[in-house]
């Protein structure tokens, strides 16, 4: 078990818990997060898998894609923070019609 | 937002049920255990792409490796990353948000601390921008810290003035994208390929794209805090 | 691997795996963001023990920074809105003015 190992299972991990909440959670706020943690759980098995390489000279190819991902995720999130603020105004709660009790 | 215990929002809906909620972690639980015996099959050693990034360092104008991957090597994909950002400024601003209204006057502490720290994180980003070519920085880190000075200013009560929110905005926003594919194609009418940059003017042309996309980066992020079109507002 | 390698490295994960199993779990949206704030910083360190310091920056500043800005500005709209009951959608005026200044045009 290297460093590596442990830091790329911990993003799995964390892969798991963001898929547990996004599954489960109805309010989409709630489900921006748990996507939000996913994407960092993918992150760092990928730098975590990058660090495998011999002492001193980590992989930056991994790491130029967890920066392009960073920055898409943001991207990403802000346009689903308006769609929810846009559900919410138009049908009056921030949830998927399919997800609310009545 | 004058009474901090009002700011409540609750999430007002039941988790499900025990059978749906253990089927739910039956499958989580499945996909990480795929996941991880995946990754404890992978050899505990592997030289990846290192070997060979460092063999061609020397030809991609920079000399810290990441930025030579972002900005040479897959430049590709950091030009489609730029376009992700306009993409999503443009979705957010076709969602027509209403805009954040009048802010009530900021604090003595806030207002103090943006006329303070506005300059240095300017300072901040040019030098992110600059050393991104030697050592850890770059383009991203630098139009992040552009983009949180834009937040800093528009939650202390600035709004952009009428005469710039048409076409400099406009252009502001497009700016990463554009030089990034007008070095592009202009590597096509030198002889190379899309993108192909001149071997002696790497270091400059890098330099030049990593400029254009930190001011749209700056731009587009502190546009997606403030959500909706500069017109709107009041 | 030295003993205190081990131990920063065990504290970082299980620390990244707590905050992040509370941020979610938590009913108070507030304060799931907050929690979610901290979580990114917290990975921002752990991008630093994988030696990747241009993730770390950026993920301080957009991963942490600008995407719980960009939260709390949806949660405070999501209480405005709660605050201020079922309105008509802003957006129909404009759609009507829109709508009558397109077919001038034609």
């Amino acid at each position: 078990m290297t460093a590596a190992l442990w830091y790329a299972l911990a993003g799995v991990g964390l892969f798991a818990l963001g898929l547990y909440a996004m599954a489960v959670h109805r309010h989409l706020l709630r489900k921006i997060l748990a996507f939000n943690v996913m994407g960092a759980g993918a992150f760092l098995v990928l730098a975590g898998l990058a660090r495998r390489a011999p002492e001193g000279s980590a992989d930056p190819v991994p790491h130029a894609l967890v920066i392009t991902g960073i920055v898409v995720t943001v991207a990403a999130t802000a346009l689903a923070l308006v769609l929810m603020l846009r559900v919410r105004e138009a049908t009056g709660a921030a949830a998927l019609p399919e997800d609310r009790p009545d | 937002m004058s009474d901090p215990g009002r700011w409540r929002v609750r999430d007002p809906y039941p988790p499900p049920g025990g059978r749906a909620r253990a089927l739910a972690i039956v499958l989580v639980l499945a996909v990480a255990g795929g996941l991880g015996y995946a990754l404890f099959a992978l050899p505990l050693q592997a030289e990846g792409l290192s070997g060979a990034v460092a063999g061609r360092i020397a030809q991609s104008g920079v000399s810290h490796p990441v930025t030579a991957v972002l900005l040479n090597f897959r430049g590709y994909d950091t030009w489609l990353e730029l376009a992700v950002l306009v993409l999503a400024l443009v979705g957010a601003w076709s969602l027509g948000l209403p805009p954040l209204g009048p802010e009530p006057a900021p604090g003595p502490v806030l207002d103090r601390l943006t006329r303070l720290i506005l300059p240095l994180m300017i300072l901040v980003a040019g030098y992110l921008l600059w050393v991104g070519a030697q050592a850890p920085g770059g383009a991203f880190q630098a139009g992040a810290v552009l983009g949180a000075a834009g937040v800093l200013l528009l939650l202390d009560g600035w709004r952009l003035p009428r005469g710039l929110a048409g076409w400099p905005l406009r252009l502001l926003l497009v700016l990463g994208v554009a030089v990034f594919a007008a070095v592009g194609v202009a590597a096509i009418a030198l002889g190379g390929v899309l993108l192909q940059y001149p071997p002696g003017a790497a270091g400059g042309l890098i330099l030049l794209i990593e400029a254009a996309a930190t001011l749209a980066i700056g731009v587009t992020l502190a546009a997606l805090f403030h959500g909706s079109r500069p017109e709107d507002d009041p | 691997m030295t003993l205190l390698d081990w131990a920063i490295d065990g504290l970082i994960v299980l620390a990244l795996l707590w905050v992040a199993g509370r941020a979610l779990s938590s009913t108070d949206l507030f304060r799931a963001v907050v929690l979610f704030i901290g979580f990114g910083l917290v990975l921002a360190l752990a991008w630093v023990r994988l030696d990747a310091p241009d993730i770390a920056l950026a993920e301080a500043a957009i991963g942490a920074g600008l995407t719980g800005a960009l939260l709390l500005v949806a949660l405070a709209r999501l209480e405005r809105a709660d605050r201020e009951g079922p309105t008509p959608p802003p957006g129909e005026e404009e759609a009507r003015r829109e709508d009558s200044s397109a077919n001038e045009c034609k």
